[in-house]
């Protein structure tokens, strides 16, 4: 039979999915434990998740958080690092660390034979650190040096610039690495202090999602986690509950040099907002419109159009408190200032003078809603979805609610969302390229007087 | 631990490989035509993937891009180009499978229609950013075209990189892609693989449907060239904009699949696979004078490459990170891995393989490992063989693996050094310009 190619095939009725359930229960520590069953492989993926990140990083010891998580596998009560690696590699287990402004996450994903092994090795590297001198040493030579590459990579560079220009001395204004100052700072004993605020089990929830059942998986990690004390009279770290609004950065443009660079490497945007906004459901449909899909205005406009770029993207970063909206992007040198004015452009046409239309309003929403259940295809992407909800404290049925939510949003609402939440008139520009190729062009977008970053 | 699969070969010689997973309403689209950048010649290098991009660009009965009626339907999509192949996927909920394959077939049959000079420029200023932002403008990122370049000779066809030379894309010429397309862009010289929410009877007759009109054609040639045979070592020098000197060491290896191929892989976990790895534990743990190692077998069609690279701490030499290399590379060359590094090798390869089963789509997803064993081997099946040669590698093999193939006098060493440090690369390189 002939395809009739005189029109697209309409996709029929929308298939059904329902998020796994999540168990959830407290030890009597206050640790949550939270499981979800997902059998198809025998693998569990374990994630636990302190609600104490970089934004926790004392004002003069930036980089305090992300070193003393690098630590925890540097030695654990009578094992070495070396001790560490060896049963991981026995496991067939993969350990990894991440360190973001909100949360320190460790991740274990292992054969689902060895999970008892694996949570005992977890928990030991939690509770019971060695947190060495000599180790610590070791471990920040490294990350300095890895500061020290950082200055010749356009994007390393572009994000520090533009977090220190958004938020200056806030607890998000800087990266979790730190800097090369910040981190010289940092003694063993201030890693050792930061342990034992930021790693408590009445911060902290562990999931696990995989080959097992909600009793196996919740006895694996109780087991492993149930002689976890608090410290009496050791207050917890700051967190960012307690954060207030940083104040408007002093320029709206700054140039890190980089001579004879071929781009220019862009970030474009403004403080926003916390992940409990009302309008989180518009703003997302808002910025797969704006710049957060190939087929985005921004995109089209910059990649397929003039083809200044291999690709421009916008995102909201939703954070426990109020995070950027930024545009990202690297352009042709020759580019830059049209590029600026384009996204600029963009950013205020979307918000009255060139409304999202029913189509693109319809193509954004099901960006959102139609793949949604791919995003749960694998125990990781369940436990990390999972860990959403706990970090920033979403309701239990914040999955299966997100569908229609977004499917009930009008073309007005993100009109609406889009007036109140991005603001093109402060928006804030980070160029790192070749200030004497592009500097006269840069003078022409009406910016002000371009800042000169420093690096050290 | 497989793949259960169905295999059957359309009239026009398209190879079709089902793959029924019912976890999540979903159908992964998975197609792969037999030309990478290897097929490309001197003078067009590049060319392959610059093609890709025209593949996104719409095709005669859809011109209005390839993302957007996919997209709206809540697919995910991409695709890449290697030495060897050309892939494009779609991920889309099960009900919009028609619109993908309607999507897949149409540029697979009617791409040439819709071509115009002004998207050939536009997708070829598009790739020239592409370049500049991951390779000119990123540290480090011009090593592997020096690399290449002085690992094979001239006419080989993996002489090159697949992004290619700038200059070669800006002679690339809107003829070239009627050419390309008419030789390798058809049924016969195309696998695709359907896995998730559907049965083989469907995705069979489905596939017949779209794809089962258009026209077969010769299956190309395949490059044959003979395997290159170092036999002196070759240093180079690189300048570049970087902070810290880093020492790549590149030997020719077993082609994909190939003895010796997996047992290099286990080799590279034992060298650089973690903190309690060889040379993670010599050169950065106790030593101090690296600040990151790594090791890989890279395999490929024609012949594959093993890779060491090294970073200098500061104050340290290339030259020293050479010699500790040396001793570490020879002893599992003599010795061989422990019992504890098998063990531990052979726990994170299950380990691995099972992740590849996790996803039905996408990048490495199990519609992509299909194509793969079906396009390399003729045999979508490959997957538990696959694992075999893992599980019967012995530490004598990873030993007599690694003393043939990586001996000093057959490598290429790279040293990329701060611009103005010349000094501080190996002795003896030769410099080279890389742009």
């Amino acid at each position: 039979m002939a395809v009739d190619r005189s029109r697209l095939p309409v996709p029929g009725p929308e298939p059904q999915f329902q998020f796994p359930h999540i168990e959830r229960r407290t030890l009597r520590n206050g640790l949550r434990v939270w499981t979800v069953e997902h059998r198809q492989i025998p693998l569990v993926s374990v994630l636990l998740v302190t609600a104490a990140g970089a934004a926790s990083d004392p004002a003069d010891r930036a980089g305090l958080a992300a070193i003393t998580a690098d630590m925890l596998d540097e030695g654990c009560g009578n094992r070495s690092a070396l001790d560490i690696h060896e049963t991981l590699g026995r496991l067939g287990a993969q350990l990894e660390t991440d360190v973001g402004h909100d949360a320190t996450v460790l991740g274990l994903t292992t054969l689902t034979r060895f999970l008892r092994e694996g949570m005992e090795l977890v928990a030991e590297m939690v509770l019971h650190p060695r947190l060495a001198e000599g180790d610590f040493e070791r471990v920040r030579d490294l990350r300095l040096n890895r500061l020290l590459q950082y200055r010749d990579s356009p994007p390393a560079l572009a994000d520090r610039a533009f977090a220190e220009l958004l938020y200056r001395d806030h607890p998000y204004g800087h990266l979790p690495i730190g800097t090369e100052r910040s981190l010289r700072a940092i003694a063993v004993d201030d890693v050792r202090q930061f342990h034992a605020r930021a790693f408590r089990p009445d911060l902290t929830t562990v999931i696990a999602a995989g080959d097992g059942d909600h009793e196996t998986l919740a006895a694996a990690v109780g087991d492993a986690f149930e002689s976890w004390r608090i410290a009496p009279d050791l207050e917890p770290v700051p967190l960012p509950s307690s954060f207030g609004e940083p104040s408007p950065p002093s320029n709206r443009l700054a140039v890190v040099h980089r001579p004879g660079a071929a781009q220019s490497e862009l970030r474009i945007g403004h403080v926003a907002l916390a992940r409990r906004t009302p309008d989180y459901h518009a703003c997302m449909v808002l910025n797969m419109i704006l710049g957060g899909q190939f087929v985005s205005r921004l995109n089209m406009n910059l990649r397929q159009e003039k083809g200044y770029t291999y690709g421009a993207r916008t995102a909201f970063e939703f954070r426990r408190a109020a995070g950027p909206f930024a545009m990202h992007a690297s352009v042709q040198a020759d580019a830059t200032a049209d590029a600026i004015r384009e996204t600029l452009h963009e950013f205020r046409a979307i918000r009255g003078t060139r409304p999202v239309t029913g189509e693109e309003l319809a193509v954004g929403r099901a960006a959102l809603t139609r793949g949604y259940p791919r995003n749960f295809e694998t125990s990781d992407q369940i436990a990390r979805a999972a860990a959403q909800l706990a970090l920033y404290e979403l309701p239990d049925d914040y999955f299966s609610t997100f569908v229609a939510t977004t499917l009930a949003l009008r073309p007005e609402d993100i009109t609406h969302a889009a007036e109140r939440h991005l603001h093109p008139a402060r928006a804030a520009v980070v160029v790192v390229g070749d200030r004497d190729k592009i500097g006269t062009s840069l003078a022409s977008l009406d910016l002000g007087e371009a800042s000169e970053v420093a690096l050290a | 631990m497989d793949i259960p699969f169905t295999k059957h070969t359309l009239r026009n010689g398209l190879d079709v490989v089902v793959h029924e997973d019912r976890a999540l309403p979903i159908v992964a689209v998975n197609v792969w035509y037999h030309v990478g950048s290897k097929d490309e010649v001197p003078g067009r290098t590049g060319f392959a993937h610059l093609f890709e991009h025209l593949m996104f660009e719409g095709s005669e009965h859809y011109d209005r891009g390839y993302f957007q009626p996919l997209q709206a339907a809540g697919a995910a999509l991409n695709g890449s180009t290697n030495a060897d192949r050309t892939n494009y996927w779609e991920v889309v909920p099960s009900n919009a499978l028609d619109l993908a394959l309607w999507m897949e077939s149409d540029r697979m049959g009617y791409l040439l229609p819709a071509l115009t000079d002004a998207k050939f420029e536009n997708q070829r200023d598009v790739v020239l950013n592409e370049r500049r932002q991951n390779y000119e403008n990123r540290p480090y990122g011009l090593a592997g075209m020096a690399i290449v370049a002085a690992l094979y000779p001239d006419a080989h066809p993996y002489h090159w990189m697949t992004i290619g030379a700038a200059e070669d894309i800006r002679a690339a010429h809107i003829d070239d892609v009627r050419a390309f397309f008419k030789r390798y862009y058809h049924p016969g010289n195309a696998s695709i693989a359907l896995a998730g929410d559907i049965d083989a009877d469907t995705a069979i007759r489905l596939a017949d449907e779209y794809f089962g009109d258009l026209e077969g054609g010769e299956r190309p040639p395949r490059v044959q060239v003979p395997p290159p045979n170092p036999t002196s070592e070759v240093r180079l020098l690189l300048e570049d904009r970087v902070e810290l000197p880093r020492l790549y060491l590149t030997w020719h290896s077993p082609a994909l699949f190939a003895a010796g191929d997996a047992e290099l892989d286990l080799v590279s976990d034992v060298l650089a696979g973690g903190k309690t790895s060889r040379l993670y534990r010599s050169l950065v743990y106790e030593q101090r004078m690296a600040t990151e190692v790594a090791a890989s077998q890279n395999s490929r069609e024609l012949g594959s490459f093993f890779q060491v690279v090294a970073t200098a701490a500061p104050g340290r030499t290339l030259a020293e990170i050479e010699q500790a290399i040396a001793r570490e590379l020879r002893a599992v060359a003599t010795e061989g891995p422990t019992a504890g590094e098998m063990e531990r090798g052979l726990a994170q390869a299950e380990s691995h393989f099972l992740a590849r089963l996790q996803t039905v789509g996408g990048f490495g997803g199990k519609s992509d490992q299909l194509n793969a064993y079906n396009m390399y081997i003729g045999h979508p099946g490959f997957f538990s063989r696959d694992l075999e040669r893992y599980r019967s590698a012995t530490a004598g093999t990873l030993r007599d693996a690694a003393a043939r193939w990586l001996r000093p006098e057959a490598r290429v060493a790279l040293s990329v050094v701060p611009r103005g440090a010349a000094n501080v690369g190996l002795d003896g390189s030769m410099p080279v310009a890389v742009s």
